[in-house]
């Protein structure tokens, strides 16, 4: 087991709703970003001397931007459904934790600066000035949210707090008050391409190892083509699936559907990174300048179809935004983007999710399998946030949940699905989504996967589940260092392309 | 932050990683062992000296898959696999094995 220097929950193969302990996560807080990270994306690169006077003019220009916060500073009654959904208060028990709480942080302020009660008789609504205190603790309990949005699903209201915690961060970056882990990462994306700083060279260096050793491994000669004009696919994945395990365990089998297929397809080193973090800070000039590359790439290349990697919330930006953002389906107006939408296959969903390739090709027979491959795997399928409340799959209601459980199924023999309360719409974050997944929020990391862990222990527990499959890289990247923590092993964790990649048969001839 | 190494200061960012990679030597990466709690051996050594080659021809660290095979060919096929790397690094051999060789620490989703 993983050393701490915090307590690590007990596992009771259930969730418990903790009392509340004042001030438990008062000392969990992630780095800020340094004048240098921050400036190089635009934002201010210290605290300027009125950034009061900037902050709540920020919040006034997002309250008139997104009519959906005006609502959700308004409609809360504080009725408490959402105080025990969170996965951090469960794992913390501290209140702040609470999504009313995370929201309250802001709409005290709200109160103070935008409605007249607040104005004339602030102690009388619960309405607070922002002062560097209030502004300090924003920093500190916004970058303790993951914006994984269970809280809104038992909303009678839908107020989402992921779109405060958003709009949070985006007035604390706007006084020069960012946070290390995203915005560093932001700058790469602009510098080099990705979210790890893979340059070309490197990437090359590590697709031609691909290759040699998938060669090696199954006899057949499976390619990784990078920067192939002309084909007709482009596959747009989080960079860890080059650089990390397990998640290059599916990169891999994503390179083998593709082959068995006989679909040409092609990466980019342009486009290098499906995550896009801009959706972290709530800033959508980030959201889209990331995007952009994507189409760049698209252009260049003259793909007719764009597929995007297991990556959960670079699916929910690809499903719910790139429209409008780039022009990858019906929306965007500019003219790069009516090229774009004139330049893809109207005949195939634009972005299509590489589970939805993987489901078609697989009901159709196009590829071929051998479950017993997977025998040895006893498995349960991790939903993540942003795919399962944030998007969809193949057009049908809940597509998101069924697609990915019935490739498992149709690969492996053995699945098992976690406790109803914690999966499809009220899946658990894993604990580290939303820009936390950074070591110094370690603590908040081990404790908010808790629920997710007491779902996972019951089903060891009852049906000896040895592998926890999901399609986002922050989850793989998330439940590989926290399970040990648990007394879980990390190999446990994968993708479900890990396990097509098993299964799949590439000669024709079998 | 900053770290002191035969009596003279070298600059880190807060997580102890050396800010600027040139000043980087064996004797300062016994001291990043040592904070790091590793008793440094020969294959620890294989690793950093790897990495660092690595990072100087790609600015940047080798995936693991790389790193993996890389170690395989240098030390025995048994060694190359990312089970024995959590050995040499138990905090995994990206970020553990990057600070003590003087790099920076690799960033995203991993």
């Amino acid at each position: 087991m993983a050393v701490s220097k915090f307590e690590v929950p007990e596992l009771k193969g259930y969730t418990v709703i903790p009392l509340v302990r004042m001030d438990a996560a008062a000392g969990i807080k992630s780095f800020p970003a340094n004048a240098p990270i921050q400036e190089a994306i635009g934002f201010p690169g210290e605290l300027p001397e009125n950034w009061q006077e900037i902050a709540i003019a920020k919040m006034g220009e997002l309250l008139g931007k997104y009519r959906s916060l005006q609502v959700f500073m308004d409609a809360c009654v504080h009725c408490g459904a959402c105080t025990d959904k969170c996965h951090y208060y469960i794992g913390t028990a501290d209140p702040k934790n609470m999504p009313v709480a995370r929201q309250d942080l802001m709409r005290r302020v709200y109160r103070r600066y935008f409605t007249f009660a607040g104005k004339y008789f602030p102690q009388l609504v619960g309405a607070k000035d922002l002062t560097r205190d209030v502004l300090d603790e924003w920093y500190q309990y916004y970058y303790q949210c993951s914006e994984c949005r269970r809280c809104s699903v038992y909303c009678p209201y839908g107020i989402d707090t992921a779109e405060i915690t958003m709009a949070g961060r985006e007035i604390l970056d706007s006084v020069g008050l960012g946070q290390k882990y995203t915005n560093e990462i932001l700058g790469k994306v602009h510098r080099i391409g990705n979210n790890l700083g893979l340059p070309g060279p490197a990437l090359m260096d590590t697709l031609s190892g691909l290759e040699e050793d998938v060669e090696a491994d199954t006899g057949v000669a499976v390619k990784f083509p990078i920067d192939v004009k002309g084909a007709e696919v482009l596959l747009i994945t989080p960079s860890a699936d080059f650089f990390s395990e397990p998640h290059v365990e599916s990169l891999i089998g994503y390179a083998k559907v593709f082959h068995a297929a006989g679909i040409s397809w092609t990466l980019s080193s342009m486009a290098s990174e499906a995550g896009n973090f801009g959706m972290f800070i709530g800033s959508y000039d980030q959201l889209k300048k990331v995007a952009l590359r994507i189409r760049q790439a698209a252009l260049e290349l003259g793909v007719k179809r764009i597929v995007v990697g297991e990556c959960g919330h670079a699916w929910r930006v690809a499903y719910s935004f790139w429209n409008t953002l780039i022009g990858v389906g019906a929306g965007g107006q500019d003219e790069y983007a009516r090229m774009l939408q004139k330049q893809l296959d109207s005949n195939y969903p634009q972005p299509a999710h590489i589970c939805e390739v993987t489901y078609d090709l697989l009901q159709r027979g196009a590829i071929r399998v051998d479950k017993e491959a997977n025998d040895h795997r006893i498995i349960t399928f991790h939903d993540s946030c942003n795919v399962a409340r944030g998007s969809g799959m193949g057009g049908i209601p809940g597509g998101q949940f069924i697609i990915p459980r019935e490739i498992i199924k149709s690969v492996a023999n053995h699945f098992y699905d976690m406790a109803p309360e914690t999966i499809r719409e009220g899946t658990y974050c894993c604990g580290g989504g939303g820009g936390l997944l950074t070591d110094d929020l370690m603590e908040l990391r081990v404790k908010g996967a808790q629920p997710r862990m007491d779902a996972l222990q019951a089903v060891v527990e009852n049906h000896g589940v040895n592998f926890m499959a999901t399609i986002c890289a922050i989850c793989k990247a998330q439940f590989t260092k926290v399970v040990p923590y648990y007394g879980f092993e990390m190999g446990m964790i994968g993708g479900v392309h890990q396990l097509v990649s098993s299964a799949i048969i590439l000669d024709p001839n079998k | 932050m900053a770290l002191e190494v035969n009596g003279k200061t070298y600059e880190t960012d807060e997580e102890g990683y050396l800010i600027n990679l040139g000043d980087w030597d064996e004797d300062i990466a016994k001291v990043l062992a040592v904070e790091e709690k590793i008793d440094m051996t020969e294959n620890h050594w294989e690793v950093i000296n790897f990495l660092r080659e690595y990072y100087n021809d790609f600015q940047i660290a080798p995936a693991v898959r790389v790193l993996t095979k890389a170690i395989g060919k240098k030390l025995g096929p048994e060694k190359g696999s990312s089970k024995y790397l959590y050995e040499l690094f138990p905090y995994g051999p990206a970020k553990q094995a990057c600070k003590i060789a003087g790099l920076p620490k690799p960033t995203g989703c991993i």
